[in-house]
């Protein structure tokens, strides 16, 4: 317990400390700046004419693809930080469990390949 | 009850205190470094194109970053109409302070006391990875709440290219990590007094760091933190050539003035963590006299300075790259390669002749 209020709890406070700093960055021209908007200057940037629309719109999927298959991978990563840790205990049956795993996952990495899953024309 | 009180402030708020100084003591330091790398940015960059670069505000334009300062706390802060106020101003505050957490475990330096660190936690990598994660929140918050499209374009395109990379990066994690066998930083770096160079007889130098027996491992972490901190050539978020300045665009004042700082916090992070796993964060390159006596935090400092040179340097003579083989470099080559690296490191560990070199 103290071990654990020894390592976290600095971490509380500096991320504390962190957001003093930025709120009060933050805050500053709210308070000393001129503070003067008008229709024209709060309007949405578009090149030379009125927003046509709202900007919540539609999107490519493929930006949804990046997100699974970042997901995959970075669960794939978190699983392999323990066995890299482990690694020099855990002996030959450690090796190929892990390279099991791999050889799996390379499949479907080979698969999303094909099916052109990875493609940005 | 006066006893009891003062028993609790000597056992909790006393340490406590001290945590707040040295939380204050890096924060500072950590800014005042960042507004010379900035300034050292751009001098590189203009002496590169033959230019000057900023050299009016103080001598050799050394209060350049503080003038800027002053004048982005005086510019006025516009909310666009459209805009979900809360979220817009909230944005710019969580990038920043998503990239200042991740200095709360990276050792400075090290001497007969101890480990200069907030926290010396067992878990400091894996933190740094979650941490460095989050900084994607503060760009989609930012882009999206702006309710402009250039922003929202932006912001798509610069949380696909982050987390792409973060990848590449927790695979080259890995590799280090199987070296070292723990996750904590410190262990990192004491782990490089020996390798490669003392095996073969040399005293312990830079040829014991894992840059040398981990060379291209080296190479795709340094590419993928170019890519990671949305640096040149891969600023593609901001690409001014089509999309103005990406998801910063509807932002001015601090607000904007917070996004750029937590950029260069997060690159700051990235070679500093460049030090730790590939460089030998505080070891001197030869451990000799006249060099092991110079104070660790002048070394991890020098080897910061180094990196950010190299990134510096990326930025003014590399053209920018198409979205499409930047995708294309993060998913087939470097995802690949490194699936590869982890594999080959862990079978020559297994397998391989015992050198003890890792």
């Amino acid at each position: 317990m103290v071990d654990l209020a020894g390592h976290y709890l600095p971490i509380a406070i500096f991320i504390g400390v962190a957001l003093l700093i930025t709120a009060a960055l933050m805050i500053a021209p709210f308070l000393v700046a001129v503070n003067n908007p008008d229709p024209e200057k709060v309007s949405a940037y578009e090149c030379g004419f009125n927003a046509f629309d709202d900007a919540r719109m539609k999107f490519d999927v493929r930006f949804y693809l990046v997100a699974i298959l970042f997901i995959i991978f970075d669960l794939e990563i978190a699983f392999l930080f323990p066995w890299a840790l482990a690694f020099k205990e855990i002996g030959v049956f450690g090796f190929w469990s892990m390279m099991i795993f791999l050889g799996v996952l390379t499949v479907g990495f080979i698969y999303e390949w094909k099916k052109g899953g990875l493609e940005w024309d | 009850m006066w006893e009891q009180a003062n028993e609790i402030w000597w056992s909790y708020g006393w340490p406590a205190l001290i945590i707040v100084g040295q939380s204050v003591l890096l924060m500072v330091a950590l800014l005042l470094i960042i507004a010379y790398l900035l300034l050292m940015d751009r001098k590189v960059w203009a002496a590169v194109q033959q230019r000057r670069g900023p050299n009016v505000v103080g001598p050799f334009g050394l209060f350049q970053s503080f003038a800027d300062l002053l004048k982005f706390v005086l510019k006025e802060p516009i909310i666009p109409s459209g805009a979900d106020k809360s979220v817009f101003l909230l944005a710019p505050v969580a990038t920043t302070v998503c990239a200042l957490a991740a200095w709360a475990v990276i050792p400075v330096s090290a001497d007969g006391w101890g480990t200069w660190v907030v926290s010396d936690m067992n878990v400091g990598i894996l933190y740094i990875l979650a941490i460095s994660s989050l900084g994607v929140y503060g760009v989609i918050m930012g882009g999206w709440a702006s309710n402009s499209k250039y922003p929202f374009m932006g912001a798509l395109r610069s949380a696909a290219q982050m987390v792409s990379y973060e990848v590449s990066i927790g695979l080259v994690i890995v590799t280090v990590l199987l070296c070292v066998g723990s996750l904590n930083m410190t262990d990192i770096v004491n782990a490089q007094k020996t390798g490669l160079g003392t095996q073969m007889g040399f005293t312990p130098s830079a040829l014991d760091w894992y840059w040398l027996v981990l060379l291209p491992m080296f190479v795709i972490f340094i590419i993928s933190a170019l890519a990671e901190t949305n640096r040149p050539p891969f600023d593609l978020p901001e690409a001014e050539s089509e999309l103005v300045a990406g998801f910063m665009v509807e932002y001015s004042s601090t607000p904007y003035l917070l996004f750029m700082l937590g950029e260069y916090v997060a690159i700051t992070t990235m070679c500093a963590l460049t030090t730790i796993l590939f460089l030998g964060g505080w070891l001197p390159p030869v451990d000799i006299w006249p060099l092991n006596a110079v104070p660790g935090l002048i070394w991890f400092l020098a080897k910061i300075v180094f990196v950010f040179f190299l990134f510096a340097m990326a930025k003014a003579i590399v053209p920018r790259y198409r979205y499409d083989q930047l995708m294309r470099l993060g998913w087939k080559v470097f995802l690949p390669i490194s699936l590869l690296m982890v594999v080959v490191v862990a079978a020559v560990l297994q397998f391989g002749p015992k050198w003890g070199v890792v």
